[in-house]
């Protein structure tokens, strides 16, 4: 778990100029998408759906940087956005350095070899009435001319890699696990040699013992083949167990982005805090004595941001100005940044983590699970 | 400030509930949803594909079976009916009008003395003929329309989609009678009418079904992949919506035929002296009360064999595991 957390280059998530100034593999830029919510015969639009609000973020090359947060907060939609499947209404995408937004449709098609993308549902990612070979083969069928025995040997190294077998050449995705099925849409993902793959959600769809096999292959692809992944996932500990860096995602803005140890166990961001919390410890001894924090009701409706912070209506240390003016990212003391007001008025934390609030104001104090 | 404003309840596309599948709504939400459903035909994702063990699943219905065999039997004498039926059929033979059928004359002699057997026989031509023309012809027509239709959407759809309902809001077989009537009596002519008549539905059936598959990841998939919409259509859409056409052509093609025999009754199919099975019923119906029973010949041809077809259809859609709905 502890390997993941040394890092090369800290892009810095915010700011844009990484310490060294090489440029990052990917680097995303206040992309935004808003979809139009139309009603009636005539398709008025009466309202705007901001799912995505403006996201900076980079990847190193050969880099894992998790991407959290809750059911819509547009974690999904910021990974099609970057691949654009769908299309961004605003901001940049650069892939090493080249406008993703800038291609045409040829060219795009072209792009799309460096990033591929594996989608949350292996058992709707497959076409069902294709064979493994013809899955696993589609890329090559798309970009080469290349004989079907030539594609069929590419296939059978492709799903060495992954750990299955040739003789699952011919078979229909029926005859496969869960599991099974995402490592076969992951070796199609691997096809092109892409330099970053979009896993969104990779492993929220299998159970908890396939979980970690499929969380384990991606690892081992990454060190072996320096893939670069933006893993999305709700579970921030699957993520810290993958990552080396976090990005905390809220009603469609990062609130917070940083070194995944540092995340994971000294978080700076009120709402990183109440994800942590909604870990389960699993020792029932801890479980039942620590002190949860329950996020109140549900996310606020996109539709409808709350002012100010989006996170104030559901903050455990939500002050005046929290609903007046929306917190701007700030470094932290770790190299990340954060978007919260107690790190720049009030109770001032500067970067450090919120255990240090304690002195300041009573707070739910989260019992260390990392021991 | 912290009101939620909850009178868009229905728009909101991010339910409460933790189910993150959800999250793909907002794609949907720019597009035009207008019929939007996903047919119970699709396969669904555990399913082994439909032409893995199908004759063993189709063996398995016996009376699908049986009306299979009938058919191929009744296409093999159709074709093969000059070395299978010694008399001409449309030599005539006035002394023995209306004759009761014999050991010469398996299903009697008609009003003009002319072997009923021989005619049957090279009536199946022509009447099949008619529908495999209607059919096929409605289907190469409909398949592109249909993809095109499900897969691009928006105006190109809406527009395919009105068209298709003006043909039809006119009942079937009164078209059938129009167009006929405009293009002048002749076998071709029947078949050309009826696949203007069935197209309009196959457009239909194949819409839906890609409107189904277009939404599924593994379409996602190959477009992240880099995949040409035409790559798409061929390689991923096609077989998906292939299962419940070939369920819809087999009923249709029982429906051609009895639309090819009300024509053919009506005097729009293939003119005298060669048979259609409509024609002869048409003739027989004209002595019901000299010789009643040669209605019975070619009206049970015609029964059965539309019977069969639908069997067949039936047969098909449990081998194949596709519901269709109903035509």
């Amino acid at each position: 778990m502890s390997d993941a957390t040394e890092v090369t280059g800290v892009t810095d998530g915010t700011d844009g100029t990484g310490p060294s100034g090489a440029t990052p593999l990917l680097r995303v830029r206040g992309l935004r998408k808003i979809f139009p919510v139309r009603k009636g015969v005539l398709r008025r639009t009466v309202a705007h759906v901001r799912a995505v609000d403006g996201v900076d973020f980079d990847v190193g090359t050969g880099e894992i940087l998790g991407l959290v947060g809750e059911s819509g907060s547009g974690k999904s939609t910021t990974g099609r956005l970057i691949l654009r499947l769908i299309e961004p209404t605003e901001g940049s995408v650069e892939l090493d350095g080249k406008d993703v937004r800038a291609l045409g449709g040829e060219q795009l098609r072209k792009a799309r070899r460096d990033m591929q993308m594996v989608f949350q549902d292996p058992y709707s990612s497959l076409d069902p009435l294709a064979t493994v070979a013809d899955v696993v083969g589609e890329p090559f069928q798309v970009h080469f001319k290349m004989s079907r025995k030539e594609r069929d040997k590419k296939v059978v190294e492709l799903l060495e890699q992954v750990g299955l077998g040739s003789h699952h050449l011919r078979r229909f995705p029926a005859a496969f696990s869960g599991g099974q099925r995402q490592r076969i849409a992951v070796a199609r993902a691997l096809a092109l040699e892409p330099k970053l793959i979009i896993a969104d959600e990779p492993v929220s769809a299998l159970d908890m013992s396939t979980q970690s096999q499929v969380v384990n292959l991606l690892l081992d692809l990454q060190q072996r083949l320096g893939v670069a992944f933006l893993f999305i996932a709700h579970d921030l500990s699957i993520v810290h167990h993958a990552s080396s860096r976090i990005a905390v995602m809220y009603l469609g803005a990062l609130v917070e982005v940083g070194d995944a140890e540092e995340i994971y166990t000294r978080p700076r961001h009120p709402y990183t805090e109440a994800l942590l919390s909604a870990i389960p410890v699993p020792d029932p001894q801890v479980e039942r004595d620590r002190e949860r924090i329950v996020l109140r009701g549900d996310p606020p409706s996109p539709l409808n941001p709350p002012s100010g912070c989006r996170y104030h209506t559901r903050c455990n240390y939500a002050m005046d100005i929290c609903s007046v003016e929306d917190p701007q990212p700030t470094p932290t003391t770790s190299g990340g940044t954060v978007a919260c007001h107690l790190h720049t008025s009030g109770p001032t934390l500067n970067g450090r983590p919120l255990s240090e609030l304690g002195s300041v104001q009573t707070i739910p104090v989260r019992p260390s699970t990392t021991s | 400030m912290n009101e939620r404003k909850d009178s868009d309840v229905s728009t909101d596309p991010f339910p409460t509930s933790g189910d993150e599948r959800r999250l793909d709504l907002d794609v949907e939400l720019e597009r035009d949803t207008e019929g939007v459903w996903t047919p119970s035909s699709l396969p669904s994702h555990d399913e082994v594909p439909p032409h893995i063990g199908f004759w063993k699943r189709f063996r398995r219905n016996k009376v699908a079976l049986v009306a299979a065999i009938y058919l191929v039997l009744l296409v093999l004498a159709a074709v093969f009916a000059k070395q299978l039926v010694p008399q001409n059929p449309n030599v005539q033979n006035l002394l023995q009008v209306n004759a009761k059928p014999s050991g010469a004359h398996w299903f009697g002699q008609d009003d003009l003395g002319r072997d009923v057997f021989a005619r049957i026989i090279y009536g199946a031509r022509i009447s099949l003929e008619a529908s495999f023309l209607a059919v096929a012809l409605a289907l190469v027509v409909a398949l592109p329309l249909g993809l095109v239709a499900g897969f691009v959407g928006g105006w190109v759809d809406q527009v395919l989609m009105r068209i298709s309902d003006a043909i039809q809001v006119i009942p079937a077989l009164v078209l059938a009678l129009v167009i006929s009537g405009i293009l002048g009596p002749s076998t071709t002519n029947v078949g050309l009418a009826l696949a203007i008549v069935f197209a309009p539905g196959f457009v239909r059936l194949v819409r839906g079904q890609v409107i189904g598959v277009r939404e599924e990841t593994y379409i996602e998939a190959s477009r992240s992949i880099g995949a040409k919409p035409l790559f798409i259509i061929r390689k991923r859409v096609l077989h998906n919506v292939a299962s419940p056409l070939i369920v819809q052509a087999a009923v249709t093609f029982g429906f051609a035929l009895l639309a090819e025999a009300s024509l053919s009754f009506l005097g729009l199919g293939v003119q005298a002296p060669d048979a259609s099975w409509g024609t002869m019923l048409s003739r027989a119906f004209a002595q019901v009360y000299e010789a009643g029973w040669l209605l019975w010949i070619p009206g049970g041809a015609i029964a059965i064999t539309v019977l069969a077809f639908n069997l067949i259809g039936d047969g098909l859609r449990d081998a194949l595991g596709t519901e269709t709905r109903g035509a």
